[in-house]
């Protein structure tokens, strides 16, 4: 009888620590940073195409401190279960020049940065499909600033 | 050296506790105060009364972002990410919708949904800042857990005036 006692408490220990691991890792990764791969020509020479490892900070964009410049890890607007990292061109109310579609023309157009938007643009403006196709995104859905590769 | 380990020692099961009760609130569900009369008579429905109603808000549904018609939904404001809204999707990609007021008719966009409050006379949503990118919701609610005499199940209900075809 006293064998099965320490037995289960020995389980629930190990249980404990398991958990605790668990909810660990889960407030490291949303929270703090995590390493993802990213692929995809959009943001080429700056990312790979086939993939590149990068670490990715949470804690920025939660204090506002994400600018111009920074390449950021977004939630898709067309789809919200796709993760794609563009750089930041402009913040609200910043004015912003862009090419409509460089593979065709050399037409641009100038639009103002709604309040609480941002607009992203992929380096590789050839082949990135970013806010010049659907527009500002709410700050809301940024997930966090790339800061290695 | 005796209180020194003993609030050591407390300050890693409050730290312990607060992990874990943040990792459930991420995952899982969380409990939130609804404030304001925009969801009347679902929500608050004597604007301005002591208490606020609280809601259970749950995060699996953030696994698929597969939501229905008539969910109540929490989401981070489009015009401030710092702000919390909670209101009621009314329609989903690729419905058509009828904006009031104006004989406009409004495809939804890929992963965007309209959210509506219940009580459309003061309620800040859809209708002023447009369809939102479903990335933004946060939660759905799903039960009342305060006050006791309206705790229950959310049930989705839309106002057919507004819908499109």
């Amino acid at each position: 009888m006293g064998k099965w006692k320490t037995l289960a408490k020995a389980a629930i220990e190990l249980a404990a620590i398991v958990a605790k691991f668990i909810c660990l890792y889960h407030v490291t990764d949303s929270y703090l940073f995590s390493p993802t791969i990213v692929s995809g020509p959009s943001m080429l020479p700056t990312l790979n195409m086939t993939g590149d490892v990068i670490l990715a900070e949470y804690v920025s964009h939660r204090l506002g401190k994400v600018g111009p410049g920074d390449v950021v890890l977004v939630r898709s607007p067309e789809n919200p279960r796709k993760t794609i990292s563009k750089r930041i061109v402009g913040m609200e109310g910043d004015t912003v020049t862009y090419l409509v579609d460089p593979n065709f023309s050399l037409r641009s157009r100038t639009i103002m940065v709604p309040k609480g938007h941002v607009w992203i643009q992929g380096d590789n403006m050839y082949a990135s499909k970013d806010s010049r196709h659907y527009g500002p995104i709410p700050y809301g859905l940024i997930l966090g600033k790339v800061f290695c590769r | 050296m005796g209180t020194q380990n003993f609030l050591w020692n407390v300050a890693k099961k409050y730290f312990t506790f607060g992990i874990i009760g943040l990792t459930i609130s991420d995952r899982y569900a969380s409990i939130l105060p609804v404030r304001g009369s925009s969801m009347s008579p679902t929500f608050n429905p004597h604007g301005g009364s002591l208490t606020d109603d609280y809601v259970l808000v749950e995060k699996l549904c953030l696994e698929k972002y597969k939501f229905s018609l008539g969910d109540v939904v929490v989401f981070r404001s489009p015009s401030d990410y710092k702000e919390k809204h909670i209101k009621r999707i009314t329609a989903l990609p690729g419905d058509w919708i009828r904006t009031p007021h104006s004989n406009d008719i409004l495809t939804i966009p890929e992963g965007h949904c309209w959210v509506v409050g219940d009580n459309s006379a003061s309620s800040l949503d859809s209708r002023s800042f447009g369809p939102i990118p479903l990335g933004l919701v946060q939660g759905r609610a799903t039960h009342i857990v305060w006050p006791p005499q309206r705790m229950g199940k959310l049930d989705r209900k839309i106002e057919l005036e507004g819908l499109g075809f």
